[in-house]
């Protein structure tokens, strides 16, 4: 417990970290996400706006990088790191990979909600003369909002889970802090203590999210 | 000339797997639908009604024939300009489809914003036309707290926003209860008389066309079999298809099944007399009859009133002398239609 006093500055600047890292992946990778999200429903056969080279590309890299493991994940894409941000470690270079990895999940999940907008909605919208880009800005998005925030919500809480991995490979953080002062020196309070904290963060972020669907479902 | 005429449309969709077959949803179908008419579609599910009513706001590509609305060809256009068209005809649907993230209002207003209004001209008409419905108090309200009829008249609402003289209705009354489904035909009889509006209505169900049709056309298999005003097909339904949905609204001429209960419960000869607004009318039948002296019971059948003109089959148990009931029934024949069961 002494030691943990010790470290109290150090604990609060891993925490910071940690927050940091969540947060730019999350800022980064849900806009990429996003976006390929959008591509990925547009494009499928009988979507908006069908494009079967542009689903097909998409659908296969998605399905190449979404299930490596991220810590190897992180290894493999180090020298791309080191490239355009210009280091291969620390929380920057984190960032870079988190926000990959992130945007390819992102992608599926956003993909997943905007096919649950009833088909007859958009029918309508069409029937009603409006575009396929407007139809996804103003309809298919509004429709799908609670559902999207609930799907960013729970990615948001796998974030934190790799930046505590990202610790392990080059990065700051909770994880990092963990490991280093609590694991490898022996002392389980700090090791539970960084484990707490994690605990917390993860659940106000999601008592946020389901806070916010609530709102926007109305229920 | 006609709104709406199509001629030899074919909507036909490409081979599914290697070695099947094209299926072919709309055939060969040649329609006219003149402006202020309510024109009634009707068949069973797969009949290809509701792929006919898609390629007259062109949702769906037409693959043969040419649909001209309000005279302006519309099969090839591009994309950009059938958005163009779309504007002009309204469609309300069987699950409604409002936008369940859009207020009564927001949903109203959302084709005005498509057809490029302004804010302060969205305001005001979105007020009059939730007047219009009846839904003025529901402007705030979202589509989960509103009841199946009341859905249906913010339907009606945003189809009619841009004051489209087309308005099509996908079995727009097929998901509400009896009662509702009246309250949403009067508004569109409404629709109809009030702003002029042509109203294309497709339907698996007879008494919607008998309420609010003046044309109906009888789709099977994906072709049009009979067609013409709703009296007609109503009183003298040609085709077998045909005859079957009449029959689920007009009590005709009974089923041999039927016959035989009538026969064991009533004595005489049993007579079918059909009549149609011009033919003989009933008081002189029965005129006739009580002047043989002969003894008769009414024992099936009825009389249908559309748009202010009736008809009907009326089954009778006649008793009384075979010559007597001859020479009353031969008289009648000369006048309206006499078909006896034996």
């Amino acid at each position: 417990m002494d030691r943990l006093f010790e470290l109290g500055p150090d604990f609060w600047t891993a925490a910071f970290e940690t927050l940091y890292m969540v947060a730019l992946t999350l800022l980064i990778g849900g806009a990429i996400g996003l976006v390929l999200g959008i591509v990925l429903y547009a494009s499928r056969a009988g979507g908006l706006m069908p494009n079967p080279i542009v689903y097909n590309v998409l659908n296969v890299v998605i399905n190449f990088f979404r299930p490596i493991p991220f810590i190897i994940f992180i290894a493999a894409v180090q020298p791309l790191a080191r490239y355009v941000i210009g280091i291969g470690i620390g929380n920057d270079a984190m960032i870079f990979s988190l926000s990959i990895a992130a945007s390819f999940a992102i992608s599926r999940i956003v993909e997943q909600n905007l096919v649950t907008v009833s088909p007859g909605v958009i029918e309508a919208a069409r029937a009603m003369g409006a575009g396929p880009v407007r139809i996804l800005r103003t309809v298919v998005i509004p429709e799908a909002l609670g559902p999207l925030i609930l799907g960013y919500t729970f990615i948001v809480v796998a974030i934190v889970d790799m930046t505590a991995m990202a610790g392990f490979i080059g990065g700051g953080g909770l994880g990092n802090f963990a490991l280093v002062y609590g694991y490898r020196q022996f002392e389980p309070a700090i090791t539970w203590a960084a484990l707490l904290l994690i605990v917390v963060f993860v659940q106000a972020l999601q008592f946020l999210g389901n806070w916010l669907a609530r709102k926007v479902m109305r229920r | 000339m006609a709104l709406v005429a199509l001629k030899n449309v074919t909507k036909a969709y490409p081979p599914q797997g290697r070695d099947g077959a094209e299926i072919v949803a709309v055939d060969d179908v040649t329609l006219d639908i003149e402006p202020g008419d309510v024109y009634g579609i009707i068949g069973y599910s797969g009949a290809g009604k509701s792929t006919l009513l898609r390629l007259v706001n062109a949702l769906e590509p037409a693959t043969a024939g040419s649909i001209e609305i309000d005279g302006r060809e519309i099969v090839g256009l591009p994309e950009r300009e059938l958005r163009g068209i779309r504007l002009g005809i309204g469609m309300i649907f069987q699950q409604f489809n409002l936008f369940g993230a859009k207020t009564v209002a927001g949903n109203i207003a959302y084709p005005l914003k498509v057809a490029g209004w302004s804010k302060a001209e969205i305001e005001p008409r979105v007020a009059e036309l939730l007047e219009f419905v009846g839904l003025a108090e529901k402007a705030k309200a979202f589509p989960d707290q509103l009841s199946g009829g009341q859905k249906q008249r913010v339907g009606i609402a945003r189809a009619l926003a841009t004051s489209p003289r087309l308005l099509l209705a996908d079995e727009a009354t097929s998901a509400l209860d009896p009662d509702t489904t009246q309250e949403v035909l009067e508004l569109l009889k409404r629709v109809n008389r009030e702003f002029g509006v042509t109203i294309i209505v497709i339907t698996h169900e007879m008494d919607v066309i008998q309420s609010i049709a003046t044309k109906v056309a009888v789709m099977d298999g994906g072709r049009v079999i009979e067609n013409g005003e709703v009296f007609d097909v109503f009183s003298r339904p040609r085709n077998a298809s045909s005859q079957r949905f009449v029959a689920t609204v007009v009590k005709g001429v009974p089923s041999p099944a039927e016959l035989a209960v009538l026969r064991e419960r009533h004595e005489g000869r049993i007579v079918t007399i059909s009549f149609r607004d011009s033919d003989a009318s009933q008081a002189q039948v029965f005129v006739e009859l009580a002047n043989a002296g002969l003894d008769f019971e009414l024992v099936y059948g009825g009389i249908n009133d559309i748009q202010g003109r009736a008809f009907g089959h009326l089954t009778l148990a006649i008793r009384g002398a075979d010559a007597s009931i001859d020479s009353v029934l031969a008289s009648i024949a000369s006048r309206a239609e006499v078909t006896e069961a034996r």
